[in-house]
């Protein structure tokens, strides 16, 4: 597992799945909350997200070694507003109805944070073909997460997907869905599924703490599969 | 080793109460009100109450099957769970409305939790907001159709609900609200048959005084004085046309002294009872709604924990920080 560490296709999966940003790490609730009442919408936010996460991702990598380490947090939003503002820019352009219902949302990813935990966590640490994969991989993770919100929501909220009408008229839309509870309460279930998810899947495979290096428990991002167990029995062996 | 000893912590002392006796007690007192929304909204009442308890006592065997945990349906509290959501129903919503409610009430907000006893906050009032904000033109549909008020000569369609008139500023007649023949959800309209009801709990020692009451009497004096002050036409008459209106009745004795989402401490259920009056007088008195009970005490159901940890008595021989300070 250590040697896969940093190749482009382990990012990418570590970013839909592994750790997820909205469903594991729990990261950008703001826009995930808000944004998700469509599908439309939910994708939109998505891939924006994702456009200015790879090139932030990119330009910081390449700039790590010139930009003090005291002042990397200002560099660092100065670099995603950059990239913010163009994909502002573009998507008035391009996409005046998406830019109209998104609002104040496209503006504010410039503090959305998995795009600056990604460049603190990531990519001030790593090469630029790394980051840009890391990018990658946490955009479409995020795009995923929020589609997945978005089209339960609009489909059990408003009886639509994309905009179209599919569910029979015989069914009456639950409100409550597209309304800010509805976005709490579906992110909630996902949150839960993939806990089940992996912690089944953790419990199924015998984790060894040694081969995955986690026998620091506390820094462990992974606690949540064992929940520190393997990781004390083995030093009991020690001892 | 062949004997086993009960070996436990204190409390030792048992009694033969259960939580299937005081949830029966409980569904008992309601059915004053049951029988009341019937006889005043027919028979499409009846079906409503009966599909509402049928959902929620179904969901709660089923999801208590799916996720093997033992089957708590014979405790009698997704009856009442059941019986409160219908109450809280217009005489004529479609069927499938309390089934929603129901599932949800029992599903996301009490089995989710942890079930009885560990939900934050009341299932019925958890369901009945879900339904309210889902299904607004559904759930403020107060027409009758069928019973007494569906035979009374009443136009069922524009006559307004006591609280609309009541929010004019306007009185309403008291005896139509101390009966219940008036237009509201099937159990909310009689405060006569809840009243029995209550009478019955307090006999029983299911509930006490101090959550009802500060939260009736806290209700009673800002009303009054805001009645006084806004210049309306009798103020002591109209402040008793509130307390009889709308969900103020059900909300208080039913469903604000719900064990597990109120605090148990008697000075934090006396702050819970305050809060809630504030919470429904702000509600119906200064904001634009009609009604605030339900979202008064789910609010303050939230609150319970934070409540009771400032009122948290002390045990015996222990002393309060500042005083051991001084010693």
């Amino acid at each position: 597992m250590k040697d896969n560490k940093d190749k482009p296709l382990e990012r990418i999966w570590n970013g839909i799945y592994v750790e997820n940003p909205v469903f594991c790490l729990i990261l950008g609730m703001c826009p995930t909350l808000a944004t998700t009442t469509s599908a439309t919408n939910a994708i939109g936010m998505g891939l924006s997200t994702t456009a200015i996460l790879v090139a932030s991702n990119l330009m910081i990598s390449l700039l790590k070694g010139i930009i003090p380490n005291r002042m990397r947090i200002p560099s660092y939003i100065v670099i995603i507003a950059s990239f913010v503002t163009i994909v502002e820019f573009l998507m008035e352009g391009f996409f005046p109805s998406v830019y109209a219902s998104l609002g104040i949302y496209i503006p504010l990813i410039v503090v959305n944070c998995i795009i600056m935990g990604r460049a603190e966590a990531y990519a001030g640490k790593k090469g630029p073909v790394e980051s840009v994969f890391d990018g990658l991989g946490m955009g479409i993770g995020f795009t995923l997460a929020l589609l997945l919100i978005g089209s339960v929501r609009e489909i059990v909220g408003a009886g639509t997907w994309f905009g179209a009408k599919i569910t029979p008229a015989i069914y009456e839309p639950v409100n409550l869905f597209i309304l800010a509870p509805g976005a709490f309460l579906v992110m909630a279930f996902f949150v839960a599924i993939m806990n089940k998810l992996k912690i089944g899947a953790a419990r199924r495979t015998d984790w060894d703490p040694t081969e995955n290096g986690c026998a620091d428990c506390s820094s462990c991002a992974k606690l949540g599969f064992c929940g520190g167990k393997p990781a004390a029995a083995e030093e009991e062996v020690k001892a | 080793m062949d004997t086993v000893y009960n070996v436990s912590p204190s409390p030792h002392v048992r009694d033969n109460v259960t939580t299937q006796k005081i949830m029966g007690a409980v569904a008992l007192a309601l059915l004053p009100a049951s029988a009341a929304g019937v006889i005043l909204y027919g028979v499409h009442a009846l079906l409503v109450l009966i599909v509402s308890i049928a959902s929620a006592v179904l969901s709660e065997y089923v999801f208590e099957k799916i996720t093997n945990r033992p089957v708590t349906i014979y405790d009698l509290s997704a009856v009442v769970t059941g019986l409160l959501i219908g109450l809280n129903m217009p005489p004529e919503v479609p069927v499938f409305i309390p089934v929603l409610g129901s599932i949800f009430g029992i599903i996301v907000v009490k089995q989710l939790f942890g079930g009885i006893g560990q939900n934050f906050m009341n299932p019925a009032l958890g369901a009945r907001c879900f339904l309210i904000i889902s299904f607004s033109s559904q759930m403020t549909d107060f027409a009758a159709k069928g019973g007494i008020m569906g035979a009374s000569a009443v136009d069922a369609v524009s006559s307004a609900t006591p609280l609309a008139t009541l929010k004019t500023g306007a009185a309403f007649p008291l005896g139509d609200l101390f009966l219940g023949t008036t237009l509201g959800t099937i159990g909310e309209t009689s405060a006569f048959a809840l009243l029995i009801g209550a009478v019955f709990l307090l006999w029983i020692k299911v509930i006490d005084l101090r959550i009802p009451l500060s939260y009736i009497g806290t209700f009673f004096v800002l009303v009054l004085v805001t009645a006084l002050i806004r210049g309306y036409e009798a103020p002591l008459y109209y402040t008793v046309c509130e307390i009889f209106a709308g969900g103020l009745m059900l909300g208080a004795w039913f469903m604000a002294t719900d064990y597990a989402s109120s605090p148990m401490t008697a000075n934090g259920q006396l702050i819970y009872g305050v809060c809630l009056g504030v919470l429904t007088f702000l509600f119906r008195m200064v904001s634009k709604s009609n009604e605030g009970v339900s979202y008064a005490i789910i609010f303050m159901n939230c609150l319970t924990p934070m409540i009771e940890q400032f009122t948290r008595p002390l045990a015996f021989g222990i002393k309060r920080e500042k005083e051991a300070k001084h010693e």
